[in-house]
């Protein structure tokens, strides 16, 4: 008998109860789509928090104030640590090798205004060297001035949306904007970058680092961004900055974030839950293989005497595994079918929904859903297929 | 040639067990045509199967063709039930999904024959029963006595030698049943071994001769002038005696 009259027969069989086989097929495409379309969200999350960190470059360090561990509360709340200052900052740039570059920030929120119309918005003060370490760049106009970080001239470069809804339909560069009681000339826009790590670039106001200190008349810093030369360690140069900065204010009262930990540290929460998520909908392959064993078995059952004609009529008992097993077979198939369709189907909705969640199922739980797929139910085939080959003919015919 | 020799068929329902056949001896020459008779019980049903090589003796020897067949194991019976044998049936057992024409294939389906000559043979065997212009129909679409021919060209079309038929006009009007009778006399004129099994003399009266069974035994033979004499034996003639085709279920 050869493969194509085989598949034949099973389709014939499987098409002769139409409702029945369509709904155990269903139960296997629920199956598969819940596996893609719950992998593909998991993959999704882990791509949307890598896309954040990755536009920051890779060998970023991030020194916050406070101390993680002896506080145990945020870095920056509690603990009362000594203020991060221009003079740690210089002290980083003039006395760690491994820095290549770095830029102080310090940070508020305040109200800016030109003419009319005015907003809250974030004011960031730092140096020239912000543009780069945070891989930033202008649509307009030139960024801050190299200078005395300690004389801040009275110049912004504005967010893309900012400069949109303070200057309509105008080129704010050279005009002036109000930000708080000061008045700052516009030198530069920043190209539209969206948000990162919770800061909406295009929202942002960027002036002079000593100019922001005045205005929020503050003199410590928020965070001071490092970025390490290329190809040292990241873990090494961390630890000098703490050692330095610990020296400078007599305890270890800061705490440097790099980007490869952070990153490194939620993808692998992120691929244990994409990982609990696929074990979660394989479960349901499992259901949908039992509902394809019943149904199995109910063909079978009904199909006795069927059964008992084929082995008159001289089928083999191989003959009558195979063509029960591929009628399992082709169902759990044609339900994987379906299940990548909706699958994909419903991940292109969500992405539709959600365009910065770059959800994609991994190629490796399309594969495993197809296989499992498979595999279940051709397993789950075998019991009513073996029932069905072992039918005494005899008792089998002597049903109508 | 069928030879059986001491053929004993029992089978163990509880504590108790039942004799189906027993001692049966019996030649049936190449183009016979042979009816079975007896009431229910009788034991003719279950000689039918161990002649189908459905069934095995308990003990005896069953010769086909000069082979012996009663030690065969599954795979050689399949092939012999493929090749050598074909069945037709009261209920004629038509596979409701597909077509007369795809019925009268599929024991070459599972045979392995190629697709064209598949079609070319099937075609053949339904225009020998005369129902070319039924073969794309559905057994729901066909009367009784066209599907009874369904069957019967379903149960030729791989050339057996032999053929055998359980009460094959038990459902059947006289006039669809005379025609199947007509199909299956044809079929023995051109050399096919016919075994039927049967409660109708009048089916049986066709027959070159009858073996009347009771209890498991062939009590009578019967040839020629003394077909005539078959007087009905009903299923109800022996009350009480136990339906050996159900109890082997």
């Amino acid at each position: 008998m050869s493969l194509r009259d085989l598949l034949r027969f099973a389709i014939q069989a499987l098409m002769g109860h139409r409702l029945r086989s369509g709904l155990s097929l269903l139960g296997m495409g629920v199956g598969v789509a819940a596996v893609i379309m719950l992998t593909a969200l998991g993959e999704g999350a882990r791509g949307y928090v890598e896309n954040q960190f990755a536009n920051l470059g890779s060998s970023l360090l991030i020194v916050v104030p406070g101390k993680t561990e002896t506080t145990g509360a945020l870095p920056g709340m509690g603990g009362a640590p000594n203020d991060l200052t221009l003079d740690d900052f210089e002290a980083i740039v003039r006395r760690i090798r491994q820095v290549e570059r770095a830029a102080p920030i310090a940070m508020a929120t305040t109200t800016t205004s030109h003419g009319e119309l005015r907003r809250q918005v974030a004011v960031i003060g730092t140096t020239k060297e912000f543009l780069e370490v945070r891989n930033l760049s202008l649509g307009r106009g030139v960024f801050l001035p190299e200078g005395d970080i300690r004389r801040g001239a009275s110049v912004a470069v504005i967010g893309e949306r900012v400069a949109r809804e303070l200057f309509p339909g105008q080129n704010p560069v050279g005009k002036v904007v109000r930000i708080d009681q000061w008045r700052m000339r516009v030198i530069g826009v920043l190209t539209s970058r969206g948000t990162q790590l919770g800061v909406d670039v295009d929202e942002l106001v960027v002036v002079p680092v000593a100019t922001a200190m005045r205005i929020f008349n503050r003199s410590s810093l928020f965070r001071i961004l490092i970025e390490a030369r290329a190809q040292v360690d990241l873990d090494t140069t961390a630890k000098s900055v703490v050692a330095l900065l610990s020296e400078r204010h007599g305890e270890e009262d800061v705490t440097v974030i790099t980007q490869d930990s952070v990153v490194s540290s939620l993808g692998s929460i992120l691929d244990t839950l994409t990982l609990v998520l696929a074990a979660i909908a394989s479960i349901s392959l499992g259901v949908a293989g039992i509902g394809i064993m019943n149904v199995m078995l109910v063909s079978v059952s009904e199909r006795t005497s069927e059964v008992g004609l084929l082995k008159a009529l001289g089928v083999s008992h191989q003959q009558i595994v195979a063509a029960f097993l591929a009628e399992a077979t082709l169902l759990s198939l044609a339900g994987g079918l379906l299940g990548l369709t909706v699958g994909f189907f419903g991940v292109g909705v969500v992405v539709g929904i959600y365009p910065d969640l770059p959800a994609h199922p991994p190629g490796w739980a399309v594969a495993a859903a197809l296989a499992v797929a498979l595999v279940v139910g051709m397993v789950f085939g075998v019991l009513p297929a073996r029932r069905a080959a072992r039918l005494d003919p005899i008792a089998a015919l002597a049903r109508r | 040639m069928i030879g059986l020799e001491n053929v004993c068929r029992s089978f163990a329902v509880g504590d108790s067990e039942v004799r189906a056949l027993v001692d049966v001896n019996e030649q049936i020459e190449n183009g016979e045509h042979v009816a079975i008779m007896g009431p229910s019980g009788s034991g003719k049903s279950t000689l039918l199967n161990i002649l189908g090589c459905l069934d095995q003796p308990t003990s005896g020897t069953y010769l086909l063709d000069g082979r012996e067949v009663s030690g065969l194991d599954e795979a050689e019976l399949t092939e012999v039930r493929r090749n050598r044998i074909g069945f037709v049936f009261q209920f004629f057992h038509l596979v409701s999904r597909l077509t007369a024409l795809e019925n009268v294939e599929l024991p070459m389906v599972f045979a392995g024959t190629a697709p064209p000559e598949r079609r070319a043979r099937a075609l053949k065997a339904i225009e020998h029963v005369g129902l070319n212009d039924r073969a794309d129909h559905r057994p729901d679409q066909l009367s009784g006595g066209e599907r009874q021919r369904v069957a019967l060209a379903r149960a030729t079309v791989m050339g057996p030698g032999l053929l055998l038929a359980d009460e094959p006009t038990g459902n059947l009007d006289s006039k669809s049943g005379t025609q199947v009778l007509d199909l299956l006399d044809r079929l023995n004129e051109n050399g096919l071994t016919l075994v039927v099994v049967t409660h109708d003399p009048a089916v049986a009266r066709r027959a070159d001769r009858a073996l009347v069974m009771t209890d498991g035994r062939i009590v009578r033979r019967l040839r020629g002038k003394e077909l005539e004499s078959i007087q009905g034996i009903g299923p109800g003639i022996a009350p009480g005696t136990t339906d050996v085709t159900s109890v082997s279920t």
